[in-house]
């Protein structure tokens, strides 16, 4: 049981090491949530499964549960939420995008998409 | 739980120091980040390594009461970030 939770922890700190190796090293903001959302929420669920098989009892493997749902449930709303408005702020990709769905004049993009210019020549 | 293997105790060990080395990447991207949304993502780093921290100290401890902390931790995470979005969003359309 000792030597499957140590395999546990390493798996955790392995993807710990990856997140914090992202933030640094990435080039974008977006990158870099791709990076540490996926990689510190693996981490930490693979934390809290280590928890419930060094302490188990029904007090933390249910706080254990509450806590691996919430992050499940709470990382990529947040997420999505930061990215869409740094989006809309107008904060730019890196140099070798390869694709922008949300690219307008008014958002980060020098050139029209096609959609939005035949909806421009149909206003006019 | 009594730690008995000497494999455990390199793990756990090696798990710290990962998630201080997490931590400290997280505050250098808060003073070097060039945008505000940099420095806001950084919430999210530093409290799933608190997460993790607290995680360990359970583990290592076996006092079960500081999990609601850890849960407490990410509901703050969560809101903060929430809430920092409609911030953001509130000021650009002024």
């Amino acid at each position: 049981m000792e030597i499957l939770i140590a395999i546990l922890l390493l798996l955790a700190s392995f993807f710990t090491l990856v997140s914090s190796f992202g933030i640094i090293r990435l080039h974008d903001v977006y990158m870099r949530m791709h990076a540490i959302t996926k990689a510190s929420s693996l981490a930490t669920i693979l934390f809290l499964i280590a928890l419930i098989l060094a302490q188990p009892g029904w007090r933390v493997v249910l706080g254990s549960l509450l806590l691996i749902v919430f992050v499940i449930a709470t990382a990529p709303v947040s997420t999505h939420a930061l990215a869409k408005i740094s989006l809309q702020l107008g904060i730019k990709m890196a140099k070798g995008e390869v694709r922008n769905d949300m690219k307008t004049d008014e958002n980060s993009g020098i050139e029209l998409s096609d959609k939005s210019s035949e909806q421009e020549s149909e206003d006019a | 739980m009594e730690i008995q293997s000497q494999f455990l105790i390199i793990s756990i060990y090696i798990a710290f120091a990962s998630l201080a080395v997490a931590f400290l990447a997280a505050i250098f991207r808060l003073f070097k980040g060039p945008d505000i949304t940099d420095r806001l993502i950084v919430i999210d780093l530093s409290a799933s390594s608190l997460i993790g921290f607290i995680i360990m100290v359970i583990i290592v401890s076996g006092e079960t009461v500081y999990l609601n902390v850890a849960l407490i931790t990410a509901l703050v995470m969560f809101m903060g970030n929430i809430a920092f979005a409609r911030y953001l969003k509130k000021t650009l359309k002024q």
